[in-house]
């Protein structure tokens, strides 16, 4: 059995992620608590909507109630990079070298790892921000599609067409596929070569959750009783193939996905708090937490695979080691 | 999914500008009334108050990817809420207001078609702000001034002291042809105690049957109100509670516009007439039909039926048992536009046991 070592805070835990090996957790309330060498904490920002963590510039991206755009280095630096007063910051993403993007209502803004910025806005309200692996384009999720940005050009955006609201947007890690989550409980997908559509459906609640497998061979998401992990190793995706259903449970639902940085193994968290973790290949279980008092909302692998942060909508957070 | 068992309540506040709806959130916000809200608004505008729970929001109308062309919610009010409710223990209940011109029809659905909003929120009551010097001109130019009073459950009637008395009987007729199971307020400057606009549970149908048991008699000719009556829509300092209700058959002059309400009675009804009946009429005139409330009796079936909708999304389930000698009568409103109220009543009365 995988020890647990908890650390109980008062807000819904918005992020939890490593930088390093060391674990930090976002709260709602605004503030990141992390664990190194003893609990530390700093106030980002007064409520906190969105977050992200940026490992390749080894920091957290926070966006506040209060319209500010911060970041939290490893060290437990804070730094405002940027102010829309009055607004909510509803996403954020962090792209290599430095780059961040974050957007409020209808319009969104990229500052690059040099300080260059760059705004656009859409015709309706952006829900959902990403970069490509390479953070030369920006995918934006907007109701009835996805835009695709070339970042620092005037460049009109390649527009990714599907009816419906568009509420999260992902990369694939070799940049060849473009998946969305939508409101009607389904994800869209787009393969960016033909922009071949995608459809993967049947979930009985929204997806909020989703997490690429080591090479991006597959997809695993949330929203359903089971972890739905869809292969993408074909040259079609996950067209005409049926997903994995691991984890199953009558009673819970999946909320949070996190698959593991190196093996075919995907860490499941439960609307009861319980995490698993199933291999894909012979859907074996092992129980990491055995549940709380709040449903799991986020999780996260360190780089070695060994450690796995994790919280909860009720500040529920800690650390699960399997080495020990 | 887990449903919180104290779901906040959501008032949703809608009325073109001019009405006092800023007049009413300041109110809401300032007040020494134990309650602490959280507002989202269209724009901060004139809200003069420093608070943190006034979120600014774009109206965004998102049609559902279903076929259907009225199942659409408002996409910005999930996000919030959402964002809200992550936080809770910050505020009691949350009030929506609307823009002018904003249907409130995706407002009041998002509380039917989202999990998550649903989940954690309740909608507590639709309230409608109208300028009584101006109604009559905006129901005659305006078809969202029809459809917010159409959709209300509480119907705030500000700034009386620029009509005279004869003027507002009319006025309340014109509102009740449209919606005749509103609760109308008489205000000044939107002065009114905010326990009779906020934590009504007015939405509901079965909670308003719990709170006012003549709730669809109101309409009635032979209904004669009584003290368990809590329809209180003469509170002004005036009093003939004559409950006349001016039946829709000669709607008042000014009321020259489209929508108007059918009030349906009719016996015990045949479940498996009544079930596919109201299925049909919803699919079919689901984009005319603002709401709709009912109470059925079933035959064969001790406990009344209750069922409410918008548009083609109907909701229904059974409220309690009939009690002994209660009148096991069947009565359904529907609140539409250009609706064949011979049809309705005709094929109304076929579900009949």
């Amino acid at each position: 059995m995988p020890t647990v070592a908890p650390l109980d805070l008062d807000a819904h835990c918005l992020v939890a992620a490593f930088l390093g090996d060391v674990p930090f957790f976002a709260l709602v309330d605004g503030a990141v608590h992390w664990l190194d060498h003893g609990h530390h904490h700093a106030d980002l920002c007064d409520g906190m909507v969105s977050a992200t963590a940026d490992p390749a510039s080894k920091r957290l991206l926070a966006g506040g109630e209060d319209g500010k755009v911060v970041t939290l280095k490893a060290g437990g630096e804070v730094e405002e990079i940027s102010k829309l007063s009055g607004k909510w910051i509803n996403s954020v993403a962090a792209g290599p070298r430095g780059s961040v993007a974050f957007c409020a209502g209808r319009a969104a803004c990229v500052i690059d790892g040099g300080g260059k910025t760059f705004e656009f806005s859409e015709q309706r309200t952006i829900e959902g921000l990403a970069f490509a692996p390479k953070g030369m384009r920006l995918a934006v999720a907007r109701y009835n599609g996805v835009s695709l940005r070339w970042i620092g050009t005037q460049a009109p955006p390649v527009d990714l067409e599907w009816k419906g609201s568009h509420t999260a947007v992902a990369f694939s890690p070799n940049g060849a596929y473009v998946v969305s989550s939508m409101q009607e409980s389904a994800l869209h997908g787009w393969r960016l070569k033909d922009n071949k559509d995608m459809r993967m459906s049947g979930y009985p609640v929204k997806v909020k959750s989703l997490s690429w497998s080591a090479k991006g061979k597959w997809l695993a998401t949330s929203g359903a009783p089971a972890a739905i992990v869809w292969p993408f190793t074909g040259k079609d995706g996950p067209m005409g193939k049926a997903p994995l259903e691991l984890g199953t449970r009558g009673d819970q639902m999946v909320t949070c996905v996190a698959c593991h940085p190196a093996d075919e193994v995907v860490a499941i968290g439960y609307t009861d708090g319980m995490v698993l973790a199933v291999r894909f290949g012979d859907r074996k279980e092992a129980v990491m937490r055995r549940g709380g008092n709040a449903p799991i909302s986020s999780m996260a692998w360190n780089n070695r695979g060994a450690q796995l942060a994790f919280g909860s909508e009720a500040g529920e957070c800690g650390v699960i080691d399997l080495s020990a | 999914m887990s449903e919180t068992a104290n779901p906040i309540p959501v008032t949703v506040l809608t009325g073109y500008l001019g009405s006092g709806k800023t007049t009413l959130l300041n109110r809401i916000l300032s007040e020494n009334h134990g309650k602490r809200y959280a507002v989202i608004v269209n724009e901060f505008g004139e809200i003069g108050i420093d608070n943190d729970l006034i979120v600014e929001s774009d109206e965004e109308i998102y049609e559902m990817n279903n076929g259907c062309v009225c199942c659409t919610v408002r996409g910005d009010l999930i996000r919030v809420v959402e964002g809200l409710m992550r936080r809770p223990g910050r505020f009691d209940a949350i009030v929506v207001e609307t823009t002018g011109l904003a249907d409130p029809a995706p407002v009041a659905q998002t509380f039917f078609m989202d999990d998550d909003v649903r989940s954690k929120t309740r909608l507590d009551a639709v309230v409608a702000l109208v300028d009584a010097k101006h109604l009559p001109l905006r129901l005659k130019d305006s078809r969202e001034a029809e459809d917010q009073l159409a959709f209300a459950d509480v119907v705030l009637l500000n700034k009386t002291d620029l009509v005279d008395e004869a003027e507002l009987e009319r006025i309340e007729q014109t509102i009740r042809a449209i919606n005749p199971s509103a609760r109308i307020h008489r205000t000044e400057r939107a002065a009114i105690d905010l326990e009779k606009i906020l934590d009504r549970n007015a939405f509901d149908l079965q909670k308003a049957l719990q709170n006012d048991p003549h709730f669809l008699d109101h309409d009635h000719p032979d209904h004669v109100c009584g003290p368990d009556c809590d329809h209180d829509h003469h509170d002004h300092d005036h009093h003939h509670h004559d409950h006349d209700h001016h039946h829709h058959d000669h709607a008042s002059g000014i009321h020259d516009t489209s929508i108007r309400s059918i009030s349906l009675r009719a016996g015990p009804l045949n479940p498996d007439r009544f079930f596919p009946w109201i299925q049909s009429i919803t699919q079919k005139d689901g984009p005319s039909i603002l709401r709709l409330k009912g109470i059925i009796a079933f035959d064969d079936d001790d406990e009344r039926y209750v069922v409410q909708g918008i548009h083609m999304l109907i909701e229904g389930d059974h409220e309690r048992a009939w009690k002994p000698g209660e009148n096991r009568e069947s009565r359904m409103v529907f609140i539409g536009r250009d609706l064949d109220d011979e049809k309705y009543r005709r094929t109304f009365e076929a579900c009949q046991a």
